[in-house]
């Protein structure tokens, strides 16, 4: 049981700065998730926590100890690669065994921890086979089993669900966090698929050009992502984008964007007024679009000419044309709407996202 | 596979492998014909009424007694084997570490002196005995079979490690960091993970290297001069032809069975080389 601090993290390849000046906490027994799109630097990072990549400068400590210069085997970690790294000439149970006898775990000691992870995982039955007979959902489990006889302190995953297909990933995923609920062991994951860090994740790092973007609980960067990337990065379908000016007008605040034209509530004027003249986007998930009613008021609502209808089942995706722009819009199963309608949106502005044009930042 | 008619795979596929397999056969068929006829048919002259090169209606063993019993055939086999054996289990070490190295450590020079390396096995041996012989004489291992031991390896090493280097770019790194995670040194992680993983590929360097080394002529040829320090394939050459004598019978005879443990070994290891040649390694 431990935490993981990274302190200053940087990594430089030649003259490539991969990972820029990375702090972060990850708290005892926590599932911290990194995620960013690729060559974000969250694999180099999280090699370098596993010591596998040298540390440029900064430092790495697991529980109380700096590991900078402590071999991979020292650091008291088991990690899970992407590609499995099942050793192909092992049986499973070989392979599960192998860190065991590195350490000179006794034999029998071996064979129960063996025991108990193949049971956990539901490979009783594969021990004896070897890894090129096992389909990718065993071989994973393999790789998940591998890991935990070890009992460390920390879990690494680097992308261990992206070679699973569509099915089997939910269903895997969903074990993951029933494995980390029951063994309590700090975990550090990553990957590149923003659904498997909301769903697994106690806390996630957004992360882009070796910078971390924001750190914080799923609902806090779905809710208030702190700039345009994360508002982007995070949710699917991706939240709609639409640069405005702000313009005071009868002592009111509006947006008013290439197509439509919103009249800010008092309290969000409030906030926003600094801005005011200025070039800002304003940002709307697909499900804060809906069609509007009577009760809607007429400043927060637009006009947009359906593009494209998706039928979900549970739900309806509309490609919409709204001036210059596109949007999506999320909505109930029972809207009927085709190509080529007029329909009336309704926006709510609490649930509006505005960013700053140039910095991008949250505003 | 050919798809069609009946005449388009026999076309495209059972003539031509049927051509192939004449022509790569013809020679061993030579020398087992060769052999096994009596002198006075070898010595027929071509414009005989009676000549048949082909085939014999007489057919002896008396060349492989002779070579057997009469020359330093025995000896010669015994000379190759343990020539051929010794520096290829030399040159398999060092290609490893070397074929390791190259391929998996960062270090500077390092692509240099892969290439550097290949260069070298570029060089001809026609050229470089030349140099060696002098160093052979200065270390007084002129006519011993270390002369040809510590020689071989010149061309056998280069090979091996550019072979290896190879064979380890093929297997995941992850197999490596993973053991190195779960408590393998390098070394361990090298002995326990990859050398196993890479035996088809260590097999066939191993087997080229020993036919390499079971064929070599000129080296041997140079450094050697004694009958009973020799290998076959000069003992064969050089002691069976005195003057302009050609004794066929028991030259084609020692030809065939130099060319014995080559094929065995080749037979034997067929799939693991097949696998080696094509470096799969599936994780």
């Amino acid at each position: 049981m431990a935490r993981v601090l990274l302190r200053n993290l940087n990594k430089f390849y030649d003259d490539v700065h991969a990972v820029k000046n990375v702090n972060l906490e990850i708290r005892d027994k926590e599932f911290v998730v990194l995620v960013g799109p690729s060559g974000c630097g969250k694999t180099t990072s999280l090699r370098m926590v596993a010591g596998l990549e040298s540390i440029s400068s900064g430092q790495v400590l697991i529980g109380d100890t700096v590991v900078n210069d402590l071999a991979p085997m020292d650091r008291d970690i088991a990690m899970v690669f992407q590609n499995y790294a099942l050793y192909p000439h092992m049986s499973v149970y070989d392979n599960m065994a192998f860190g065991l006898k590195m350490r000179k775990v006794d034999r029998g000691d071996i064979r129960k921890r063996v025991q108990e992870a193949a049971d956990i995982l539901g490979i009783q039955d594969l021990l004896q086979r070897k890894p090129r007979q096992l389909s990718g959902g065993q071989r994973q489990r393999v790789a998940l089993g591998r890991a935990i006889v070890r009992h460390p302190q920390v879990f690494l995953f680097d992308e261990p669900l992206s070679n699973l297909d569509a099915k089997l990933r939910v269903q895997m995923r969903v074990e993951l966090k029933k494995l980390h609920n029951r063994l309590n062991t700090t975990a550090v994951y990553v990957t590149h698929d923003q659904v498997e860090a909301m769903t697994l994740g106690d806390r996630v790092v957004v992360m882009r050009g070796g910078v971390v973007q924001q750190v914080g609980e799923p609902l806090e960067l779905y809710n208030a992502p702190v700039n345009r990337f994360v508002a982007g990065f995070i949710g699917s379908p991706a939240m709609n984008f639409a640069p405005a000016r702000l313009r005071d007008g009868d002592g009111k605040l509006h947006a008013e964007a290439s197509g439509f034209g919103l009249e800010l509530p008092a309290e969000i004027a409030a906030r926003l007024r600094p801005h005011t003249g200025h070039d800002v986007i304003v940002g709307v998930r697909p499900e804060d679009l809906q069609v509007a009613n009577g009760s809607a008021p007429p400043g927060l609502c637009f006009d947009a000419m359906v593009e494209v209808v998706e039928r979900l089942g549970a739900e309806i995706l509309l490609d919409l044309q709204v001036g210059q722009q596109t949007m999506v819009a999320s909505v109930e199963p029972s809207v009927t709407a085709k190509h080529g309608d007029k329909l009336r949106f309704a926006l709510n502005p609490e649930r509006l996202h505005f960013f700053d044009a140039t910095s991008e930042a949250a505003i | 596979m050919i798809e069609g008619a009946k005449w388009r795979r026999w076309v495209y596929f059972y003539v031509p492998l049927g051509l192939f397999i004449f022509w790569l056969l013809f020679p061993f068929y030579w020398m087992l014909v060769t052999s096994v006829r009596p002198d006075r048919e070898l010595y027929r002259p071509w414009m005989a009424p009676n000549y048949a090169p082909f085939w014999t209606a007489h057919p002896t063993l008396v060349h492989v007694t002779d070579l057997l019993t009469q020359t330093l055939f025995i000896r010669w086999m015994a000379n190759t084997l343990f020539i051929a054996i010794v520096s290829t289990l030399i040159s398999l070490f060092c290609g490893l570490l070397a074929g390791y190295a190259l391929s998996r450590l960062k270090f500077p020079g390092g692509g240099a002196l892969g290439t550097g390396i290949f260069i070298t096995y570029l060089v001809p041996q026609t050229l470089l005995f030349i140099p060696l012989a002098n160093i052979i004489r200065n270390f007084n291992l002129g006519d011993t079979p270390w002369a040809l031991i510590l020689t071989y390896p010149t061309f056998l090493i280069p090979f091996c490690t550019w072979l290896l280097m190879g064979y380890f770019k093929a297997i995941p790194r992850e197999l490596e960091e993973c053991a190195r995670i779960d408590g393998a040194t390098r070394w361990k992680a090298m002995l326990y993970i990859i050398f196993p993983i890479a035996v088809p590929g260590i097999l066939s360097a191993g087997i080229f290297a020993f036919t390499l080394s079971w064929n070599e002529f000129i080296y041997a040829l140079v450094f050697l001069s004694s009958a009973e320090q020799k290998t076959v394939s000069v003992g064969v050459t050089s002691e069976l032809v005195r003057g302009d004598v050609f004794y066929w019978g028991q030259l084609m005879a020692g030809a065939l069975l130099g060319s014995v443990p080559v094929a065995f070994i080749y037979s034997f290891f067929v799939e693991h080389y097949v696998a080696g040649l094509t470096g799969s390694v599936k994780g």
